[in-house]
Order: structure tokens, then C-alpha cells, then sequence
């Protein structure tokens, strides 16, 4: 979400409230208080946009990565977590994330969404658009860890899981930033989710990969992806449902959310030919696998910085997100020996934490071509935009390393994490839910 | 009676079996099969990680024949899928004790 807009909407509002503002016709041009139909017609499309980048974009992304013998209990993850989550918003999470309370959490006032009726509005589309959109943000951030414990994690550990998770790290990591809270206020630019959804899903990924341990036989076991075409198919719906994931993040129908649509576009470009140019120079032939990847790393890169930068900014930042992505997933695959399985540390977290970075360099006004659309309120250089990008992520990626783990602990005290090493090798298809992907 | 295994090049099936039905043989079985020999597997590569695929697709055909047919039946397969490369694959030749025509229940060369 932009909380640029937020901050300046907020101020606006206020004005509005002091001085009386004399006539509706400023109130309708500005669009403060009252509903405006359009921008709710987008969001809703967003909202549908981004839930299909779940369902079943990445789980169909995922579940082509995975083995025959797991490709059901990656969809079956992702699935519920859908369901689990959207509940928990519902009775509590959406509070604490957007309503009043402290600088790190929101309050329980809307919990259940008490007192939101079919007037409410959340800036000038219905609160209820609002809660629906932000939702889906909710479920994708932990359905992208899935890709890290993919293929040997216990199901009921899974949900216990992602529940504790949603509950004691996205929801106040979404308060601090889009929620009115403390890094919001020290005006963090993140306006689809680099800290709030990619920085903390990745970084939840590599401590659940390291806590957990590897599969059996990771390295040296092969273990090739079983249906690249479903993966591709997922790739190809989880680029078009980002539109919805950044150009609804305007939370409007307006020339921000078509700047953020292209700049999204254009990165996920640069990504997908730096990642396969990478790949020609190292190993000769591009391949379909790094492309989408390279995909993936252009679109999280951006994500963070797509209300703020303009075109050639986003296409340096898709160009630099093949690169150093390409370079992380093989680092810790092949150099740290790391069983991230379906590399979303690599990917989506470090896209998050250079995408955050460089929000705060290319929304500049002052690079020429590869100018952005300013500063956050009160800051005026990219020196001091670039330390309040950083203290966003050394924050969220620290809290979330933290919380992360005591949440993996508390989890193993209740069921072990893992399948047993005979449910391992049968698959979790069979050991987790009595049934095959498969019966050919 | 000879049973005649040939294990070949996937994309040589059509030119294969074209040859030997206009060499006169009817009746050809094919299966997926999976092996490796002197042309061994291939390296795949899946974001940096690089797995030895000692396993080769190929294609068994099995067909029985009558033994003075025996001669022919190699040649048209050894021509049709030569590619001249390594992984062309090879030609098992065995003896058939007894071959039933399950509908009719005739024996010998007749099943044929």
C-alpha cells in the first residue's frame, strides 16, 4: 500500500476536518471522504487478481517444482493456508494490523470486523474492499514459505505453523509499515509489500529450511522438478495477478496504479533476460525454469518500489534482480548447502531486501531518465531515503528471523516438524493426506 | 520362430516401423523404456543444480518371426534407425519355443 498517499490522504483529511473545507467540489475532486465507485471497481478487481496469484497461480508454480510423490501437498498448503488465514483475519488479524493501537500493533478494535458496516469506508473505497485486499497480501506471504520446508514438513506442524506466523509476524510487521505504525511514520517507501510480504517470507523461509534440516539425500539425490509446464502455467498466472498486487496497492484507480502496473511489468521483463542471459554465459542454454524465475525476481524486486520509481528505474531494477538473485540461489544452494527448496530466500527474499534498497535511490526526481515520483514526506535526499529503507528491512528481516524461529520451537514442543524418514521417501501425498496426484 | 528386441532412438519409431510394414511384417510391439549403455546419460540443470541423468529415454520394439525371416527383419531395422551417432541402441535376437493365437488357438508360424 502507498503510505505515502496514506500520509498525505491522512493530512488531508485533517485539513478538511479543521478548516471546513467550503465546498463540495474540492471534497469530490480530492475524493477524501466520499466513495468513489471507480477506484472500488479496481480494487475489487485487485483483490480477485491477487487471490488468484495464490489460487492457483503458486500453487501450481510450486507444485510443478516438487516431486510427483508431493505435487498434492504443496497444493494442499497453499490451500489451506487460504482458508486458515482468511478466517484469523477475519477474527483478529486485519485489527491488528489497521486498526488503532500502539506503533507495533493495532488494537483489537475491529476484531471480527465490529462496527464496519456497508457505509465504512477505508479512505474513499469500503472498508470491506479494503479488509478483502489486504487479505489476500495475508495469505500469499505465508503460502511463499511453503516453498522452504516443501516436501518434509508434517501437515498439522504446517498449519500450527502458519497460523503462529501470521498472528506474531505478519500481522504486526503489516502495522509497522502500511498499518500506521512506527516504520510507516518514519516514512518507509513499500508500497505492495518489499519488507511486509517478501523480506519476511523470505527470511522465514531460510530459517524454517535451516531449522528444519535438508531432505534425505539433498544435494546428491536428484530431485528435477515433475511437471515444469505446470510450473510455467503458475509463473504465467502469478505475473498477471501482480498487477493486481501492485497497481491495487494505489488503492485506486488512478495514474499511480497505472505507473505501477507498467513499472511491474517492466522489472518482471528485465528480470526473466537478465536471469536467462546469466544462464547463457554460465552454462550455454537458457533455460524455461530460469526464466520464470527470473520472472519471479523481477516482479518481488519491484514490488517494493512500484508506486515510487518510473520506467527506467524499474527496468534497472528488473535487469539488477536476474542478476543478484541468480547469483544468491546458486550461493546458497551450491556454496552454503542450504535446502531452501524451492529457493524463495534467494528469490523473494533477497528481491525484497534490494527492491526495498533501491525504492529508496529510484524514486528519486533527480536521475534524468531513470527518474522516480519523490521522496517520502520530510525526506529530501536518497542518503537519507536509503537509511530509512534500510532500517526498514534490518528491522523486519530481524524480527521476523527471530520471531520465526521461537514460533518453529514452540511448534516442536506441540509435534515434530518433520514426516518421519519412511513418510519422507513414500512422499507426503500418500503419508500426509491418503491420495496421489497421479494415477496414470 | 525368432523373437527380435530392438532397442532404438524414440524419434526413429515411425521410420522403423514404416519399413518393416513395407517389408512385409505385420505385428510389432512398443514399450518406454529406460536404460543406458556406451552412450550413457546427460547432465540437467535446474537453477544451479546440476543432476546426472544416467537414464535414457528409448523405445523396445519386440517382434516375433518366422526363422527365415529372421535376416530381413534386422536389416530393415538396423537401416531405418541408424543414425550413424552413439545411442543408436541394439538388437537382441533370441528363440521362440511356442506362439498362441489367443482367439483361435492355432500354434506355431499360423499364430504369427
Amino acid at each position: 500500500m502507498n503510505s505515502l498517499n496514506r500520509n498525505k490522504m491522512k493530512s488531508f483529511t485533517f485539513f478538511i476536518g479543521v478548516v471546513l473545507a467550503p465546498t463540495s467540489l474540492l471534497a469530490g475532486e480530492l475524493g477524501a471522504s466520499e466513495l468513489s465507485t471507480g477506484n472500488t471497481a479496481w480494487i475489487l478487481t485487485s483483490t480477485a487478481l491477487v487471490l488468484f496469484m495464490t489460487l492457483p497461480g503458486l500453487a501450481l508454480f510450486y507444485g510443478g517444482l516438487v516431486g510427483t510423490k508431493n505435487v498434492l501437498s504443496v497444493l494442499m498448503q497453499c490451500f489451506s493456508i487460504t482458508a486458515v488465514i482468511s478466517v484469523l483475519w477475519l477474527i483478529g488479524l486485519y485489527s491488528m494490523a489497521f486498526s488503532e493501537g500502539t506503533a507495533f500493533v493495532g488494537g483489537l478494535s475491529k476484531a471480527m470486523l465490529n462496527g464496519v458496516t456497508l457505509d465504512s469506508l477505508s479512505g474513499d473505497i469500503p472498508e470491506s474492499v479494503f479488509f478483502m485486499f489486504q487479505m489476500t497480501f495475508a495469505i500469499i506471504t505465508p503460502a511463499l514459505i511453503v516453498g522452504a520446508f516443501a516436501e518434509r514438513m508434517k501437515f498439522n506442524a504446517m498449519l500450527l505453523f502458519s497460523i503462529l506466523w501470521a498472528i506474531f509476524v505478519y500481522a504486526p510487521i503489516c502495522h509497522w509499515v502500511w498499518g500506521g505504525g512506527w516504520l510507516q511514520q518514519m516514512g518507509l517507501l513499500d508500497f505492495a509489500g518489499g519488507t511486509v510480504v517478501h523480506v519476511t517470507a523470505g527470511i522465514a523461509a531460510l530459517v524454517t529450511a535451516l531449522v528444519m534440516g535438508k531432505r534425505s539425500g539433498f544435494p546428491n539425490v536428484a530431485r528435477p522438478p515433475h511437471n515444469l509446464t505446470m510450473t510455467v502455467t503458475g509463473a504465467g498466472m502469478l505475473w498477471v495477478g501482480w498487477f493486481g498486487f501492485n497497481g491495487g496497492s494505489a488503492l485506486g484507480a488512478n495514474g499511480t496504479a497505472g505507473m505501477a502496473m507498467l513499472v511491474t511489468h517492466i522489472s518482471a521483463s528485465g528480470g526473466v533476460i537478465s536471469w536467462s542471459l546469466m544462464e547463457v554465459k554460465k552454462y550455454g542454454k537458457p533455460s524455461v525454469l530460469g526464466a520464470v524465475t527470473g520472472m519471479v525476481a523481477g516482479l518481488g524486486t519491484i514490488t517494493p518500489a512500484s508506486g515510487f520509481v518510473g520506467p527506467g528505474g524499474a527496468l534497472l531494477i528488473g535487469l539488477i534482480a536476474g542478476v543478484v538473485c541468480f547469483y544468491a540461489t546458486n550461493y546458497i544452494k551450491n556454496v552454503l548447502h542450504i535446502d531452501d527448496s524451492l529457493d524463495v530466500f534467494p528469490v523473494h527474499g533477497v528481491g525484497g531486501i534490494i527492491g526495498t534498497l533501491m525504492a529508496g535511490i529510484f524514486c528519486s526526481p533527480a536521475l534524468g531518465v531513470f527518474s522516480g515520483f519523490g521522496f517520502a514526506q520530510g525526506i529530501d535526499s536518497i542518503s537519507s531515503q536509503v537509511y530509512v529503507q534500510a532500517v526498514g528491512v534490518l528491522a523486519t528481516g530481524t524480527y521476523t528471523g527471530v520471531a520465526t524461529f521461537a514460533i518453529l520451537k514452540v511448534v516442536a514442543l506441540i509435534t515434530p516438524l518433520r514426516v518421519s524418514e519412511d513418510e519422507e521417501t513414500e512422499g507426503l501425498d500418500i503419508s500426509q493426506h491418503e491420495e496421489r496426484g497421479y494415477y496414470l | 520362430m525368432k523373437k527380435i528386441e530392438a532397442i532404438i532412438k524414440p524419434f526413429k519409431l515411425e521410420d522403423v516401423k514404416t519399413a518393416l510394414k513395407e517389408g512385409g511384417f505385420f505385428g510389432l510391439t512398443v514399450a518406454e523404456v529406460k536404460g543406458f549403455g556406451k552412450q550413457m546419460g546427460h547432465t540437467e540443470l535446474y537453477r544451479g543444480a546440476e543432476y546426472q541423468i544416467d537414464f535414457v529415454s528409448k523405445l523396445m520394439l519386440t517382434l516375433v518371426v518366422d526363422d527365415d525371416m529372421r535376416d530381413k527383419a534386422i536389416e530393415i531395422i538396423v537401416e531405418a534407425a541408424n543414425t550413424g551417432k552413439i545411442g543408436d541402441g541394439k538388437i537382441f535376437v533370441s528363440s521362440v519355443e511356442e506362439v498362441v493365437r489367443i482367439r483361435t488357438g492355432e500354434t506355431g508360424s499360423q499364430a504369427l
